[in-house]
């Protein structure tokens, strides 16, 4: 039986009702999502943090219209969606740019969808691509271009393509630590300059008080609510704030509640492979 | 150091694999020549490279090598016209039908190993003595690795990229054309790259077996009478054949997909 779901508020532009996500395995049924409730405002940054295996991608997949054979709803201003929704703009993990289109061509690629003559799509990427602070690099190919970069790229085309939710899942995971921060501040920067409603998906707790108004903390599997952190650090932020020392609190009154499940997810990993270890001798 | 030096340089870098290509086949071609003039190989077996490029001169104008050149060329062009409309469409229809793939591309591959060039005789009594015969030899000895190179390629498509469509709410169509054709473009030209080399090899062999025009019947000509430099001189031709094909292929290839 579900719980109730909590009262979400008036003007949440993103609705998140009692998603619950089953994935039916040789080892029975897994829940990689249960019952999980939440609503982002206009304008705000919403982080969604947990351990490994807590559901976080699976969350991704289903508010972006990926994932369907759910429980529950999503809704976009008040409109519940059932797939990929024209004001929902995704941002994944892994490097997504297109290697056979110019810098250019890629951040104009959701502007050639909608039939955008050729000369105003160019300026309105190169507007873009201005934004993400890659000007300079319009005609060059993503093979030509680092890690960071061709993830500034991806970022640039989800903005062109103007959605009233910006959608990412671990956008920096696979960068380093610094470019990570520096990345960090560029986004927190578009964001407050578009007033873009961003929800992150993430693992850092770091990147996640960094950037966000509220934090939603997750259990381990299967993946709940566990609690919402309201981050009460100064707008404007950059990657400064990191030193400060409210900024330590929130990291540590996270981690306090991460922990816990981390810990919890590593041991049910070990079990596991136990498990299976023990099968196959 | 200076603009014009570097420059140079630079130039010297362009050039540097064509340059030692071309030295290298000229190194390899005074080899021959020493090893054949002192008797180590048999002329009779292989001639001397001096008296092979002597007699192109013969062949161009007593064997009218240049109109069995374009011939030869219009077949292997046809040919890969056809395989490329025909193999791509393949593996494109056997990649959207997953049991047609499951129940074909055994057989596909399989056919690609087939000593298809055998069945020349089946094929004369289809289509007659005449270029049609060696063009469909050739086509669909070249047609598998096309078929199963396109479906590779489509299918290697990453589904993050496919992941980006479907978040900008692609049709099935824009899915295609935006995505999976462009992705799967390099596996495509490997597929015709291989597809060109068995038409070529099946085209210059039919016209060799059936004695039909092209330089495959001017080799055999020459070989009857025994004329040794003359027929290494015609086989040189069917190389420039296959080296203006792939330089061609190369350039549509950067035309359509500039940089990976």
């Amino acid at each position: 039986m579900p719980a109730s779901s909590p009262a979400h508020a008036d003007n949440a532009i993103l609705v998140v009702d009692n998603i619950t996500m089953r994935f039916d395995t040789s080892e029975g049924a897994v829940f990689a999502v249960d019952d999980v409730s939440f609503d982002v405002k206009p304008g705000e940054f919403l982080s969604v943090i947990g351990p490994s295996g807590c559901g976080k991608s699976t969350l991704f997949n289903v508010i972006g219209g990926l994932l369907g054979n759910y429980q529950g709803a999503v809704s976009v201003t008040g409109e519940t969606i059932s797939g990929p929704h024209k004001s929902i703009g995704m941002v994944f993990q892994e490097e997504s740019t297109f290697p056979w289109r110019s810098v250019t061509d890629n951040v104009a690629f959701p502007l050639e969808l909608i039939g955008m003559p050729k000369e105003t799509r160019i300026e309105r990427a190169k507007h873009f691509i201005g934004l993400v602070g890659l000007a300079g690099f319009e005609n060059r190919y993503p093979g030509e271009l680092s890690g960071g970069m061709r993830q500034r790229v991806s970022l640039a085309r989800t903005l062109a393509s103007e959605p009233k939710i910006l959608l990412m899942d671990e956008p920096f995971a696979a960068l380093d630590e610094q470019t990570r921060l520096l990345l960090g501040d560029k986004v927190l920067q578009i964001q407050q300059q578009l007033k873009q409603t961003t929800l992150l998906i993430t693992h850092n707790i770091t990147e996640a008080v960094q950037m966000s108004d509220r934090i939603l903390v997750m259990t381990y599997r299967p993946g709940k609510v566990k609690r919402i952190v309201n981050i009460d650090l100064p707008r404007p932020r950059t990657s400064e704030i990191v030193s400060s020392e409210a900024f330590g609190r929130y990291v540590a009154q996270i981690w306090s509640d991460l922990r816990e499940e981390a810990s919890r997810g590593m041991r049910d990993e070990d079990a596991q492979a136990l498990h299976h270890k023990g099968a196959s001798a | 150091m200076t603009a014009s030096a570097r420059s140079q340089r630079s130039a010297a870098r362009d050039y540097a694999p064509a340059v030692t290509g071309f030295g290298m086949l000229v190194a390899f071609l005074l080899l021959m020549e020493l090893l054949v003039q002192t008797g180590l190989v048999n002329r009779f077996i292989v001639p001397p490279p001096s008296e092979i490029i002597a007699s192109f001169g013969r062949v161009i104008v007593e064997e009218h090598v240049f109109s069995r050149f374009v011939l030869t060329l219009t077949e292997c062009l046809t040919a890969g016209v056809m395989l490329t409309i025909f193999g791509v469409a393949g593996g494109v229809i056997m990649h959207r039908f997953q049991l047609l793939q499951q129940a074909c591309e055994t057989w596909v591959a399989a056919m690609a190993s087939a000593p298809i060039v055998l069945m020349y005789p089946l094929f004369l009594v289809i289509f007659g003595r005449n270029s049609w015969t060696i063009i469909m030899m050739g086509f669909i000895s070249a047609l598998p690795p096309v078929i199963l190179k396109t479906i590779e390629g489509i299918s290697g498509t990453r589904r993050v990229l496919v992941n980006v469509g479907r978040s900008f709410n692609l049709t099935g169509q824009q899915q295609f054309w935006k995505i999976l054709f462009p992705a799967a473009l390099p596996n495509i030209f490997v597929g015709i790259r291989l597809g060109l080399i068995f038409a070529l090899i099946n085209i210059v062999g039919v016209e060799f077996l059936i004695n039909y025009g092209g330089l495959g019947q001017l080799i055999n000509d020459l070989a009857e009478r025994y004329d040794l430099p003359g027929t290494y001189a015609a086989i040189c031709f069917v190389i420039l054949v296959s080296v203006l094909f792939f330089m061609t292929l190369e350039k549509i290839e950067r035309w359509l997909r500039p940089i990976d």
